[in-house]
């Protein structure tokens, strides 16, 4: 039984990508008691599969392995992975959360040594690199993972594959007996870091994400150039493993769109200003990168980066929301078929691979959150009395980009901090 | 230290134990490492092994602990013990999963071990359990500099926190920007309508809250100190002088608009009809909600134009080169103005990238119900015609010339410039830029010192020995450089909040300072304890200085990257522990060695490299020391291990914690010692650097550039010592890295330093 300790003046923290992570680091270093809880079997989030941030083309994981540092050296922080929070009753001060565990199958004897890994054989998709391809049946979720622990995929429990993992561990650390558990959690405030999802591209029919196969989004682009994704870094497109030259990028895939989504991304056009630069930093000036665009975005001093892209003879901008994509069954490319509104010219261009700029959604949407709270048109949560304890913090709360959504976590750290310095004062 | 007494402790798991003779790495740890116990484990990160070690601790009186197993970076749980100093020799990543498992490298893996166990044994002696400062001390009153909804977001968080605050304003009133707005752009659902400012509740609040002592028409004439133990001067108009406490500061000094007289081809200073934001705000209030007039003559406005990026996105170098990021909603704001009293008034905003993420795309999509016209183009400039302005701008969508003849008001967009004080770097970057071939800087640096110039106001006036305010980071906002950590500040316990941080508009802002206030509140509790802010954060560790030894040189106070250092009167280091980050730059810089911190010194390092046995010149056995920095080289070759990338068997790797703690001193004494070649990974430097510890790579760099001499002196190649800009992604090519370098020591060949 996992058993945890937290009264009302511990800050509960749901979501532990880099705005979960942010928001119980400053509060545990302000001496505050912190249970971070966290879906996925390792931290890090969203950001984690990241390859490069803009404007600074520096890597996610970098600041990662800082705050991993910082949480390991912290005792005020408990972390709880594959765990879901599923109803949070009571009010400011005083609430009690239900949290179900899922079962990792491996306990804390793990050392991350891999000899389950070597001795299954079934392999299931590799969801970090966002199911692009596979690991084994009993796989580490990355390398960078925290807690770095293995993790039984529950297809193979139950199963010959299951006892061999478990034997080929010498430690004792394979436990294919471990159930699902649900604990309850005291807590003076919580807040709620779970993030986003990209849209559903399939949704967005005209671009046939669903139909073809070198239609992908801007976020598994971001996986084919980390030296940690599928491809080990190289930019290869899906139907046929061709190098991928001549790439374009949709903006607002799903975003500014009432169909869709209601509001603006805000990270996209940067994240495509980004990803030229994978491109030129795979291939050159052979690398071609056609961005079709409403807007760009590129806000304050991300316009010097604008600028640089804008700039670069390689990089073409199109004026015009993209009527539909067409890719050819013999060649593989995709022809992109639209109207550049800058001058009304038609167009029919052929790319190697076509990136959708995906817009973002909150991971968990008004009506499914486990309390009742206040948020806006599009799922995102509002700062609102009537929310009580409960504080939105990061992308939950709003489009944001990572800087943004460190802000707002540490922001939230705070407002949880005044409620519990406030049931600290009460009880002395 | 009479009482220390030194364990080693071994494990055989995740392979070690088949693939080395940890009999033989025991024997080493107690001959050697000089280890009172040494005890091998087949499984030492479990329940077991480590209640073995705990119990050392509790009965043996052990003090300090060599564990020899994984990596320092894996579990950190079971080895975490916090009343012993520990030391990793990192067997597993750092040997087995790195070198091949074949007969013929056995033998040099096993060296490999034996080496680590002796560095590990060599650091551990020489380490201290930080006791912390005992001279810590905290206010918890946080500073806050300016009154504008920035400000006051701080104050009055601040004070819901539990904190005391004072709260300092340089004009006769709380509000700055804010309060000069008719309304305010939406901060919430349903993101359609102009909104009222939240000043007055603010105001109200503030004056009601016993926690918040507010100075108006005051500024900070003087700030010394630190973390916790500030003390502000603040100076009234009347000449008053009070002195304040305080544990923390935000700076929330807000932004003044982009001056509109520099923009006359847009008709500003020519024509009444021409204002700028702020001015539209005025007329907005005056008209108290009523038709807002022409101001030439008072006449009935029918068409108002609204030209975005006045004067900014600017590529000429004239005007302002970034975007403002709130311009764009502030436009939609007053069109509704006009719109909502009366939908007939043509409104027409000529933009080149509307700007308005998130939410901001409702706030759009109601100017566009509301009729509010939107035309895409760039405004080339703006005539007065009689009590009407013709507008001339490139249709971009047309791509074609085009004017509007009978604009009533014309309203320009002109941006934010931050109130940030003075550039302290200003003439640094002068200097670089200079060097690069452009004098302008410098000119412009010259002038600015010439006799009756104007002199950039300080606005914290800090007595630090690096300058009066925080360093910039661009266009004189004083903003973070980490993506990952907005926060991150080149003064500790100073945050800054607000426009002046980055351009933004007031939702940000509340949201920003809220953060800043959070931060400031750590930094008070921190000092408390004396204990470090991030990236270090927990530790207890701080510079110790020996006076006697130091000759003034003052490459310390220079080099820190956070201005912890002042100098007194003779010019001798004062540092201030809780204004330090625990980088060892100082220690780095110290041509004396007299800096060092408990856990991490001259001597952790020096004894580790010291403790490697290096074989004689005919062994074809070279030893090439790297030093890796612990956040990006060192976890980059952890993963590289992982993925069981190979690399030379004859490096030892030593993490550091950033590169501009390397003293030469240790790259003296490795290549005195007969090391053939040193390298030494830290991050990327530049522009764009990712060097956690601002410039620690950078002035490795510097250092290492002269080192030249050293070698020359010793009659060694230059090669023999080498730096490299390494990224935590990197796990191919540090270990290719490694090869090459190894292959190159093989061509130049052994030192000839061996033996002596």
């Amino acid at each position: 039984m996992t058993e945890v300790i937290a009264t009302n003046q511990t800050i509960l923290v749901v979501g532990g990508g880099i705005s979960g992570m942010t928001a119980a680091l400053e509060a545990a270093e302000c001496g505050k008691n912190v249970v971070l809880v966290e879906k996925n079997s390792a931290l890090g989030g969203r950001v984690s599969q990241l390859y490069r941030y803009f404007p600074k083309l520096c890597h996610p994981i970098c600041g990662l392995e800082i705050n991993q540092r910082r949480l390991k050296q912290n005792p005020r922080i408990r972390v709880l992975t594959m765990a879901e929070v599923t109803a949070i009753a009571g009010g400011e001060g005083d609430y009690t959360a239900t949290v179900k565990l899922a079962p990792r199958f491996v306990n804390e004897n793990c050392t991350a040594c891999g000899e389950c890994s070597k001795a299954v054989d079934s392999e299931v998709p590799d969801a970090f690199n966002y199911n692009l391809g596979k690991v084994k049946a009993a796989y580490l979720p990355n390398k960078m993972a925290y807690p770095q622990r293995y993790v039984i995929d529950p297809s193979i429990v139950g199963t010959p594959e299951g006892e061999k993992a478990k034997a080929a561990c010498k430690y004792g650390a394979v436990d294919l007996d471990m159930q699902e558990e649900t604990v309850q959690l005291k807590a003076g405030a919580v807040i709620w870091a779970t993030g986003w999802k990209p849209y559903d591209a399939a949704k967005i029919q005209p671009y046939g994400y669903d139909r073809f196969s070198n239609v992908i989004t801007s976020v598994e682009f971001e996986r084919l150039a980390d030296i940690h994704g599928p491809t080990k870094g190289k930019i290869l497109r899906p139907s046929d493993g061709k190098e991928a030259k001549n790439i374009a990028f949709i903006q607002c895939a799903g975003s500014r769109d009432e169909n869709h989504l209601r509001h603006c991304s805000r990270i996209c056009c940067m994240a495509s200003l980004k990803q030229t630069n994978y491109v030129r930093e795979a291939y050159g000036d052979e690398g071609k990168s056609t961005i079709y665009y409403i807007d760009i975005r590129a806000i304050d001093r991300f316009e010097d980066f604008y600028a640089k892209v804008w700039n670069d003879p390689n990089v073409t901008f199109i004026k015009s929301k993209v009527a539909k994509a067409v890719q050819d069954e013999k060649t593989g490319d995709v022809v992109l078929h639209g109207v550049n509104t800058e001058g009304y010219h038609r167009y029919a261009t052929p790319h190697d691979l076509v990136v959708l700029a995906v817009g973002m959604e909150p991971s968990v949407k008004g009506a499914d959150l486990p309390a009742q709270i206040v948020s806006d048109s599009s799922g995102f949560i509002e700062a609102d009395p009537a929310n009580h304890a409960f504080f939105g913090a990061g992308c939950a709360s709003s489009p944001l980009d990572v800087n943004r959504a460190v802000q707002s976590a540490t922001a939230s750290a705070l407002r949880a901090i005044q409620v519990v310095n406030r049931v600290a004062r009460v009880e002395d | 230290m009479a009482d220390m007494k030194v364990a080693a402790y071994i494990c055989q798991g995740c392979g070690l134990g088949d693939r080395l003779d940890t009999k033989a790495l025991a024997g080493v740890a107690k001959k050697e490492g000089k280890a009172a116990i040494v005890k091998e484990h087949e499984f030492l990160c479990n329940a077991d092994g480590v209640k073995m070690i705990r119990d050392d601790i509790a009965n043996e009186g052990v003090t300090h602990v060599m564990v020899g197993a994984c990596s320092r970076r894996a579990k950190t749980e079971a080895f975490g013990f916090t009343d012993v100093c520990v030391s990793r020799a990192n067997l597993r990543e750092g040997v087995i999963w790195s070198q091949p498992e074949t007969d013929e490298a056995q033998e040099t893996t096993q060296e490999m071990a034996e080496d680590y166990i002796r560095m590990g044994c060599a650091e551990v002696k020489k380490m201290t359990l930080p006791a912390g400062d005992p001279a810590a001390v905290t206010e918890r009153t946080l500073l806050v500099v300016g009154g504008g909804v920035s400000g006051m977001t701080a104050a009055l968080e601040a004070s819901r926190a539990g904190y005391q605050v004072v709260l300092v304003e340089k004009s006769g009133a709380l509000g700055g920007w804010a309060a000069k707005l008719h309304k305010r752009t939406p901060g919430k659902s349903p993101y359609a309508d102009p909104q009222e400012t939240p000043v007055a509740a603010m105001v109200a609040a503030i004056e009601g809250d016993a926690n918040i002592k507010v100075y108006l028409n005051a500024v900070t004439s003087k700030i010394s100190g630190a973390p916790g133990r500030f003390e502000a001067e603040i100076s009234t108009e009347s000449g008053a002088t009070t002195t304040e406490k305080a544990g923390g500061i935000v700076q929330a000094t807000g932004f003044n608009l982009y001056d509109a007289n520099n923009l006359p081809e847009l008709g500003y200073g020519k024509s009444a009809n021409v204002v700028d934001q702020a001015g539209l705000e005025a007329l907005a209030k005056a008209a108290g909600g009523g038709a807002i007039k022409r101001p030439s003559d008072g006449g009935e406005v029918k068409r108002v134009v609204f030209v975005q990026c006045a004067g900014q996105r600017d590529d000429s170098g004239k005007h302002l080169p970034y975007c403002s990021g709130s311009c764009c909603l502030t436009s939609v704001k007053q069109a509704m103005y006009f719109k909502d009293a009366n939908p007939d008034i043509d409104t027409v905003v000529i933009y080149q990238d509307l700007r308005m993420p998130g939410q901001g795309e409702d706030f759009y999509r109601s100017g566009q119900t509301k009729g509010v016209t939107f035309t895409k183009g760039k405004v080339s400039g703006v005539e007065a015609a009689g009590n009407q302005c013709k507008v001339s701008f490139q249709d971009l969508i047309l791509n074609d010339q085009a004017q509007i003849d009978d604009a009533d008001l014309v309203v320009l967009a002109t941006g934010q410039v931050p109130v940030s004080g003075v550039d302290i770097d200003s003439k640094l970057k002068a200097e670089i830029a200079a060097a690069a071939g452009d004098n302008s800087l410098m000119e412009a640096y010259n002038a600015s010192q010439q006799e009756g110039a104007v002199k950039p106001v300080s606005i914290l006036n800090l007595t630090y020995r690096q300058g009066p305010d925080m360093p910039q980071l661009k266009y004189g906002f004083t903003d973070s450089h980490f993506i990952c950590f907005p926060y991150e500040t080149r003064r500790t316990g100073i945050y800054a909040a607000g426009p002046v941080r980055r351009p933004m508009d007031m939702a940000q802002a509340v949201e920003d300072a809220t953060g800043a206030t959070m931060k400031a509140i750590q930094a008070i509790e921190n000092a408390g304890i004396g204990r470090a802010a991030h990236p270090r954060s927990g530790d207890l560790s701080y510079p110790i200085f020996r006076k006697e030894g130091c000759t003034q040189c003052k490459r310390c106070t220079v080099e820190c990257p956070f201005g912890a250092i002042d100098e007194d009167e003779q010019r001798f280091p004062q540092f201030n522990q809780a204004r330090c980050r625990r980088c060892g730059t100082c220690m780095g810089a110290c041509p004396v060695r007299v800096i060092s911190f408990e856990n991490y010194s001259v001597e952790t390092v020096g004894s580790q490299l010291k403790a490697v046995d290096v074989p004689d010149e005919f062994s074809e056995k070279p030893r090439i020391l790297v030093l890796a920095c612990e956040n990006d080289a060192y976890p980059a070759l952890d993963m590289a291990a992982m993925n069981r990338n190979v690399y030379s068997a004859f490096v030892r790797v030593i993490p550091v914690r950033c590169l501009g703690s390397v003293n030469t001193i240790w790259i003296n004494d490795a290549l005195s010692n007969g090391y053939d070649g040193v390298m030494m990974m830290g991050c990327k430097h530049g522009d764009d650097y990712q060097c956690h510890f601002v410039k620690g790579s950078e002035l490795a760099n510097i250092r290492m550039s002269k080192i030249g001499d050293t070698l020359k002196n010793m009659s060694l190649e230059e090669e023999r010592v080498s730096t490299f800009e390494v990224a935590i992604t990197d796990i191919e090519r540090v270990p290719q890295l490694i090869n090459d370098y190894a292959a190159l020591i093989q061509k130049i060949g052994m030192s000839p330093m061996k033996g002596f």
